[in-house]
Order: structure tokens, then C-alpha cells, then sequence
């Protein structure tokens, strides 16, 4: 068993440890959860890792029942199908303990599934639906998929062109869906499609539909040779002529885009949380290994323009955490937190390129080097400033509402 | 059966061990703690016992600083029912010794009518390993210490088989008895968010040491701590001929 060696701090120490003073945001239970998920991180996955990188997929369905005993889906989902009823942050501080595995890959698979899947369905779900789908996804029974992004429509969500016709109490769905993380594996999918034509607005005609994924004409492509995220399985979703019941249908027909777009807030603010804990591994891995390495009689630490680079990009970390702490405490207390949820989410998108670029060229060729967890992290997290909003969205955003400023 | 189970807070595992510029101990300050490994496998032996319906009630109990109250509730989310807390000020808890820890065991098993303490083999701060022979002593039980495998034997006994040097050892002890478990004994569960969230309305009874009258007072001194001598670099041969020679010259193999 682990403990028996004592080695240097491992990378999954949790990140609570209970600090003396309030934290803004978690109390002990937080801090447990975190305390928990860091040790089976420990245990049962990042031993597997490498592996699972190496050969490009890795287990989902072990994994999530894993998670989903421990209560990782269950956090802010109802009590009757399974959740917790806990408010978002303990979703937050979930999201943050996830950053221990030793990848971006497979975080990234489980949140799609915490916070990406199912918040709509959570909220605005049929009771059939929710047992049908959301229960076993809580409990890790079952893989899922967020499938809104096309091969013509990434940001602009509005511009998808995936049909779902209605023929008697069926949908007839046909269209392709791009980039769905988990998709070689997921039992099934969220999926945004046009429910009628849009002759009114493109906003109002769509619908967010559960779609199971061993039905008659759901193809899936070969996985997606990608720079990064090795492990994770992405695929292109093919649908021709899937037929699903009516009733499938999540919430209110023709208020998908509505759905969506509180989705992706909670998507953004848990992709934000994810990345706190592999940057600042990064800063501290470097730091370890500036101090270890001689140069011109000093050690690389001892270098001032690399101390005041490492003391920059730690500033800049704890601006980005406490723009999430803040974000999270205003949507826990109700507010519209779109303009903070985008401007923390750029930051980190920013900050992931600039933290694991900067870090490697500390390491010099060790950091080039496929065997050192910081190439990793500088393929890995490259996406962050793609996925979940790309940052030029999130500027946008942002200035959405600074147009609507008066001085 | 109602089983008393010893959770002590140490410093993690994981945790590269500093000792303190004075020589006087090891850094605790601002370190990651948790539950010593051994006791988690105790408080899970124990738990388990429960669920097979052995065993009535799981206590957790912990002698220590303001702090082992955390320890508590992680017992408490997997899977005990009840919590007690023997505090110390954290000065006391920084010089207390196992012998202190039995006494303590000790007064708590009298007031609260125990058939079974359930401890760690030793604890991975001081791996002194004594707090259970001395408690069976203290309370004249049965032990069975080492324990790897514990079945039910009917009438009130237990069969504990215990991993011994070149074998295994297996005997059987009558309630009530004093267990301290090894390593393969079981493995651990993780504390869940629905128990964690359960484990917030779980009594925990705090009891100052006074209340027991357990005398603190040191058996040991602490003359010095230090790090373990750094390892010398090695050296490299040309090739296995030279290896055996060196080996030999150096008396490691027989020539």
C-alpha cells in the first residue's frame, strides 16, 4: 500500500487542509469531500494514467462508478433522483480536487457529465426523463455527452443546422454533432437541435433532447487524433433518421438555446475551477526544479528574472481562483453571474497558456520532453481557451455589458 | 458487541517529514494530517463487523489536539456511529505516549461498557506500537495483535489470524478483546459526500483528559531529533567482472 513509502508530496494532496480562517466559499464538509476524492485520485487513478494516455482512452465506465459512489455527480443534483440537493459550490470544490489526476483528459470527461450533461435536466426534466437518464448518470451507471457544437457552428451555437422533425410522437433526428467529449464510450447524449424552422428566431426554435446512443442510426466517428487530452475519447456524432419519443424532449419545446446558455455558465465556472489545481502545479514543479538546477554557478532559482516570472504567474493564479470564489458566492446567492462566470473563464483560458509556456521554458529541453508532466499540461490545457466558450466569446460577453454602461 | 476503535491524527503519509531547525521534533505546522492508516483499517475491520450484524455499535475514539476532531468526523462518514473526543491542549498532545492513550482507553471502556477495542498496529508518527499490548494489559483482556483476518467463532469468540515471520499464526480470543490490525487485514473505504453530509449530525462527546484522570506526565525524554544520513552517490564499473571484484573486495560476496 502507498503509504508505506514516504515520498515527496504527491500531486494529489488535497488542496483544503482546513485553513485556520473562513474560507469564502467551503466549510469542513468541502474540505472532507476534497480530503476523499484526493485519496482515490491517488489510489485508483493516477496510477493508471500514464497508461490510459499512452494508449489514448481510458475505462469511463469504471471511473464513473468510482465517482458517482464517492457523490462526485450527485453534489448539487435533486435528492429524488439520486443528487445531494447541495448548492454549486460543493460542485466547485469538486471540480477543483478533480484537478489532482494527473491529466487534463480525464477531468474533463467527468465534468462533462457533473456539469455539462445534466444541469438542464436537473432543473427542467420530465420525471421520466430523470429517472430514465439523470439517475443513473448520478450514479455512474451511466457515460454521457454534451453534443451541441457542429462542424459549421462552435461558437455561434445559434447556427446549428441538426433537425428533429416530428412524425406522430416521435422525433426524427438527422444532422452531425462535432467535438463530444466522451463519445466513443457515452450510453447517451444531451443534444440541441432545430425542433422547427426558425422562421420566428433562431433562438426559439430549438430543444435540448436525450438521446440514447445505441439507437438505429447514431454512428459515432473513430476517435479524434487530437494535440492533447489523450486519453479522453472525442468523436464526430452522426444521427440519420434517429428516431426518439417526444418526451424526450428536456423542458419546454423551443427553449433549448435558453437551457443551453445557463448551461454553459455552470460548464465555464467548473472548466475555471479544474484548472486551478494543474496550474499551480505546474508553478510549484518548476519552482522544485529551478531550485535543483545549477547555472553559472547558481541555481536557476536564484536567477531573478525566474523568480519574479514564477511570482507573476502565482499572482495571477490567485486573482483568477478568488474571480471564481466571488463568481460562485453571487450565483449561490442568485445572481446573474454571466459577465463574472465569462471573465473568469477567460482568465483561465489566458492564464493556462501563459503558466504551462512560460513554465516549460524554465524546464528548457526536460520541458520538451513527451515523458515531463509539463508538456503535458502545455498540450493538454491549450484547449481551455477553446472549449466551453472560446475566450473571444467570453470577450464578448464581457462587452455586451459594457456597451450597456452609461458614464 | 460494541467495538471502541482508536483514530489517531498524524501527519499524512504523503508528506515529506522536516525536522525542526532545534532538533526538538518534526514540523507539524501548516502540514496536511489525516487518519493513521492502520486505524483506518481498525475503524473498517470494525465497521464491517457491523454490517455483517457482529457487532451493535462502532465509537471512534481520539486523545489529541482541537484538531482530531477532524480525524472524528472522517470516522464518523465511514461509518462509525458515535465520536469521542479526549482532549489535550496541543502542548500536552505533542508529549503524549502510548501508556497515556491506554490509560485513557482504559477509563473510556469502563464508563462506556465496551466488548472490543479495535486499534491500528502502530501509528506511522511514532511507530511505537504499544498502545494496544499495553491496553490488553492494563484491562487484563485477551490480545490479538496483527491481526489479518478476523472470522467469527461462535459463543463469543473470534478467530484472528495474524501474519507472523515464515507463516501465519491463527488464534481465538473470547470477548471481550483488545485488536490492533495489520496491513492486509482490509481495505479502507473512502468516505462518501452522503455519508460525509450524515456524519455532521453524528454525536461527537468531547471529554477533557482531566475528567478521566489520566496522569500526563512523561516516561520519556526527547533528547534529539535528526534527518537520516543522505545516501552517498555510487560509483560505476566498467563491466561485471569488476562488479564481482568490488562486491568481494568490499565483503559482500564470499570469495
Amino acid at each position: 500500500m502507498a503509504f508505506l513509502a514516504r515520498k515527496a508530496p504527491s500531486l494529489a494532496a488535497p488542496i483544503g487542509a482546513s485553513p485556520a480562517v473562513k474560507h469564502m466559499i467551503y466549510d469542513d464538509q468541502h474540505f472532507a469531500m476534497q480530503n476523499s476524492l484526493a485519496k482515490l485520485i491517488k489510489e485508483k487513478i493516477n496510477p493508471n494514467v500514464e497508461q490510459w494516455e499512452k494508449s489514448g482512452n481510458y475505462p469511463a465506465h469504471y471511473v464513473f462508478k468510482m465517482m458517482g459512489q464517492l457523490g462526485v455527480f450527485a453534489a448539487n443534483k435533486p435528492p429524488e433522483f439520486g443528487g445531494l440537493g447541495r448548492d454549486f459550490s460543493m460542485s466547485i470544490a469538486i471540480a477543483e480536487q478533480i484537478g489532482s489526476v494527473d491529466c487534463g483528459a480525464i477531468p474533463m470527461s467527468v465534468m462533462v457529465q457533473s456539469d455539462m450533461s445534466t444541469p438542464a435536466l436537473a432543473q427542467f426534466g420530465s420525471q421520466f426523463l430523470r429517472d430514465r437518464f439523470l439517475r443513473p448518470s448520478i450514479s455512474g451507471d451511466l457515460v454521457s455527452s454534451i453534443a451541441v457544437s457542429e462542424p459549421h457552428a462552435g461558437s455561434d451555437v445559434s447556427a446549428i443546422r441538426t433537425t428533429a422533425r416530428k412524425s406522430g410522437s416521435d422525433l426524427i433526428i438527422n444532422g452531425s454533432k462535432m467535438w463530444i467529449t466522451n463519445g466513443e464510450q457515452a450510453d447517451w447524449a444531451c443534444v440541441l437541435v432545430n425542433t422547427s424552422s426558425g422562421e420566428k428566431s433562431l433562438h426559439k426554435n430549438k430543444s435540448l433532447v436525450c438521446v440514447p446512443l445505441n439507437l438505429k442510426g447514431v454512428h459515432r466517428s473513430t476517435p479524434l487524433d487530437k494535440m492533447g487530452m489523450k486519453s479522453s475519447d472525442t468523436v464526430q456524432l452522426f444521427f440519420e433518421d434517429v428516431r426518439v419519443p417526444i418526451s424526450h424532449i428536456i423542458g419546454e419545446e423551443g427553449r433549448g438555446f435558453t437551457y443551453q446558455m445557463a448551461q454553459f455558465n455552470d460548464e465555464r465556472l467548473v472548466t475555471v475551477a479544474v484548472g486551478l489545481l494543474p496550474l499551480q502545479r505546474c508553478i510549484n514543479e518548476t519552482i522544485q526544479y529551478a531550485r535543483e538546477r545549477p547555472i553559472f554557478g547558481k541555481t536557476l532559482l536564484d536567477q531573478q528574472y525566474v523568480q519574479f516570472r514564477l511570482a507573476e504567474l502565482e499572482a495571477e493564479l490567485e486573482a483568477t481562483r478568488s474571480l471564481l470564489y466571488r463568481a460562485v458566492l453571487a450565483r449561490c446567492q442568485g445572481e446573474d453571474v454571466s459577465m463574472l462566470t465569462a471573465m473568469s473563464k477567460l482568465k483561465i483560458g489566458r492564464l493556462a497558456r501563459k503558466v504551462t509556456d512560460q513554465c516549460l521554458q524554465i524546464w528548457g529541453g526536460a520541458g520538451y520532453l513527451n515523458n515531463n508532466r509539463i508538456s503535458r499540461a502545455f498540450r493538454d490545457f491549450r484547449i481551455f481557451s477553446i472549449g466551453a466558450g472560446c475566450d473571444e466569446v467570453m470577450m464578448q460577453i464581457i462587452h455586451k455589458t459594457q456597451q450597456k454602461r452609461r458614464c | 458487541m460494541r467495538i471502541l476503535v482508536g483514530v489517531k491524527r498524524v501527519v499524512d503519509y504523503a508528506v515529506k517529514i522536516r525536522v525542526k531547525p532545534d532538533r526538538s521534533g518534526v514540523v507539524t505546522e501548516g502540514v496536511q494530517h489525516s487518519m493513521n492508516p492502520f486505524d483506518e483499517i481498525a475503524l473498517e475491520e470494525a465497521v464491517k463487523l457491523k454490517e455483517k450484524k457482529l457487532a451493535t455499535e462502532v465509537v471512534a475514539f481520539s486523545l489529541g489536539g482541537p484538531k482530531s476532531a477532524e480525524v472524528l468526523r472522517t470516522a464518523l462518514a465511514k461509518g462509525a456511529d458515535k465520536a469521542i473526543h479526549v482532549q489535550v491542549s496541543d502542548a500536552e498532545a505533542g508529549k503524549v505516549e502510548s501508556f497515556h492513550v491506554a490509560k485513557a482507553l482504559k477509563k473510556v471502556v469502563e464508563l462506556e461498557k465496551f466488548d472490543a477495542v479495535f486499534l491500528g498496529k502502530q501509528a506511522i508518527d511514532d511507530d511505537s506500537s504499544q498502545t494496544a499490548p499495553i491496553l490488553a494489559g492494563l484491562l487484563d483482556w485477551p490480545q490479538a495483535l496483527y491481526a489479518s483476518k478476523v472470522e467469527d467463532a461462535g459463543n463469543g469468540h473470534v478467530k484472528v489470524t495474524r501474519e507472523i515471520d515464515g507463516g501465519l499464526d491463527t488464534i481465538k480470543v473470547k470477548t471481550p478483546f483488545v485488536l490492533s490490525a495489520d496491513l492486509r487485514l482490509n481495505e479502507p473505504r473512502y468516505a462518501t459526500l452522503p455519508n460525509i453530509m450524515k456524519a455532521k449530525k453524528k454525536p461527537l462527546k468531547n471529554i477533557p483528559i482531566k475528567d478521566l484522570a489520566v496522569d500526563l506526565t512523561p516516561q520519556t525524554e526527547t533528547i534529539e531529533v535528526t534527518e537520516p544520513p543522505v545516501r552517498q552517490a555510487g560509483g560505476f564499473v566498467e563491466d561485471v567482472a569488476t562488479l564481482v571484484s568490488k562486491l568481494k573486495e568490499k565483503g559482500f560476496v564470499k570469495a
